[in-house]
C-alpha cells in the first residue's frame, strides 16, 4: 500500500504541500481531475511519509494510513 | 512485477518505524468551494481535529459568520447556524445559554466579527460569554472582491485603497486578541495564530484546543485569531501568498498566547 492514499478529485492546484514535501517526493499530474485541474502524484519511493502535505493541504487530498 | 514486489519489500522494510495514521475528520470529510490554497480548509481542519481528539465532534454547534467563511455550510457535517452578517457573536451567545452542554463555536472572517459584526463580537467577550470565537484574518473582505476591512495593513491595496490604506484618514488595522486580552479581564484565552508554514500550522492546534478545553471546562470566553492567506485577492500564487503572510502580515499581527488558561499548568499532560 502506498504511504500516502491521496484524492486527485479534490486538487486544486494550489502548489502549498509541492512547496513545503521536504523530500520533494510531490509533483503535478499531466491529467487534469473533473475540476479541471492539474493534481498532485506522490513519489512513493521518496515519500517518508511525515504527513507535512496531510497537515498543509486545505483541501483534504492526503490521508497517511500510518503502521498499525 | 517481481522486481516491484522486491523493491516494495524492501522500502517496508527500512522504514519499519512507527508512523502516525492521519485522516481528515468525518466532520469536513467532503469537498469545499474555497479557493485554491485559501487557508479557511485547514483552519476548519484543525478544529474539527481539536474536537474529535477532545470527543465533542457529535456534540458541536457552529455559528456560521457571513463572509468566505460562509462556505463552510456547504462542507461541515454537524449543526450550524448561518447568522446574520457579523452577528454570530450574539447568535452564539444565544446557543450558548440555552444549550449550556454543548460546544458553541462561532467560525467568522475579520470582515464579519471585526467590521460589521465589531459590536456583537466585542460584546460578548465583555459579557464573558462561554463560547469560542476562531476569526479567519485574511485583511480583507475575500468573498465580494478584496475590499479594504478592519484589518488591512498600512498601505496594502485593496480594490477600495487602490493607492494603499492611508491610516491617517482610515485607522490603523484592529488588533482584537490584545484588546480581549488588555480589557477583559475575565476572558478565559486568546491567541493569535497563523498558517503560513507547518509549523506554524501546528502551533495554532495547540491554540485552537486550549480555547475548546477553557469552553469545556466552563472558564468563559476564549477566542483565536488566524492569520491566513488570500491568493485570489492578493493576486499571488498560494505559496507565495503564504510567504507574504510571513513575511508582511505577521509584523503587524503578533503571534502567540496574550492570556493563557488561569489552570492550564495543572491539565498538562
Amino acid at each position: 500500500m502506498s504511504k500516502v492514499l491521496t484524492k486527485p478529485q479534490r486538487c486544486k492546484q494550489c502548489g502549498l504541500c509541492v512547496a513545503v514535501c521536504p523530500k520533494k517526493a510531490i509533483s503535478f499530474s499531466s491529467e487534469i481531475n473533473t475540476a479541471g485541474y492539474l493534481f498532485t502524484v506522490i513519489d512513493d519511493e521518496a515519500c517518508i511519509a511525515c504527513g507535512i502535505c496531510y497537515t498543509t493541504c486545505p483541501d483534504g487530498v492526503y490521508e497517511i494510513p500510518g503502521t498499525k | 512485477m517481481a522486481a516491484n514486489a522486491n523493491t516494495n519489500t524492501n522500502t517496508s522494510v527500512k522504514t519499519k518505524v512507527n508512523i502516525k495514521p492521519r485522516k481528515v475528520p468525518a466532520l469536513i470529510d467532503r469537498p469545499m468551494s474555497f479557493c485554491p490554497g485559501c487557508g479557511h480548509g485547514i483552519i476548519i481542519r484543525l478544529i474539527a481535529e481539536c474536537l474529535e481528539e477532545l470527543g465533542q465532534d457529535d456534540n458541536v454547534i457552529f455559528g456560521i459568520g457571513v463572509g468566505c467563511s460562509s462556505l463552510l455550510g456547504g462542507g461541515l457535517e454537524t449543526d450550524r447556524l448561518h447568522c446574520s452578517h457579523g452577528r454570530a457573536g450574539a447568535v452564539c451567545t444565544a446557543i450558548k445559554r440555552v444549550n449550556p452542554d454543548n460546544v458553541v463555536i462561532s467560525y467568522q472572517g475579520d470582515g464579519d466579527a471585526y467590521s460589521i459584526g465589531i459590536g456583537e463580537t466585542t460584546s460578548a467577550a465583555y459579557r464573558n460569554e462561554r463560547f469560542t470565537t476562531f476569526v479567519v484574518n485574511n485583511t480583507n473582505y475575500g468573498m465580494t472582491g478584496g475590499q479594504m476591512s478592519n484589518t488591512t495593513m498600512p498601505g496594502q491595496k485593496t480594490t477600495t485603497s487602490p493607492d494603499g490604506r492611508d491610516c491617517t484618514t482610515t485607522g490603523m488595522p484592529l488588533r482584537f486578541p490584545e484588546l480581549v486580552a488588555s480589557q477583559f479581564d475575565a476572558a478565559a484565552y486568546v491567541a493569535r495564530g497563523s498558517v503560513s508554514t507547518p509549523a506554524n500550522i501546528n502551533k495554532t492546534k495547540t491554540y485552537i484546543k486550549k480555547a475548546l478545553e477553557a469552553q469545556l471546562s466552563g472558564e468563559g470566553y476564549s477566542v483565536v485569531e488566524i492569520l491566513s492567506s488570500c491568493p485570489t485577492n492578493w493576486g499571488m500564487t498560494a505559496p507565495d501568498a503564504m510567504k507574504h503572510l510571513d513575511q508582511a502580515v505577521t509584523p503587524h499581527f503578533p503571534l502567540g498566547e496574550f492570556k493563557t488558561r488561569a489552570n492550564e499548568q495543572r491539565e498538562v499532560k
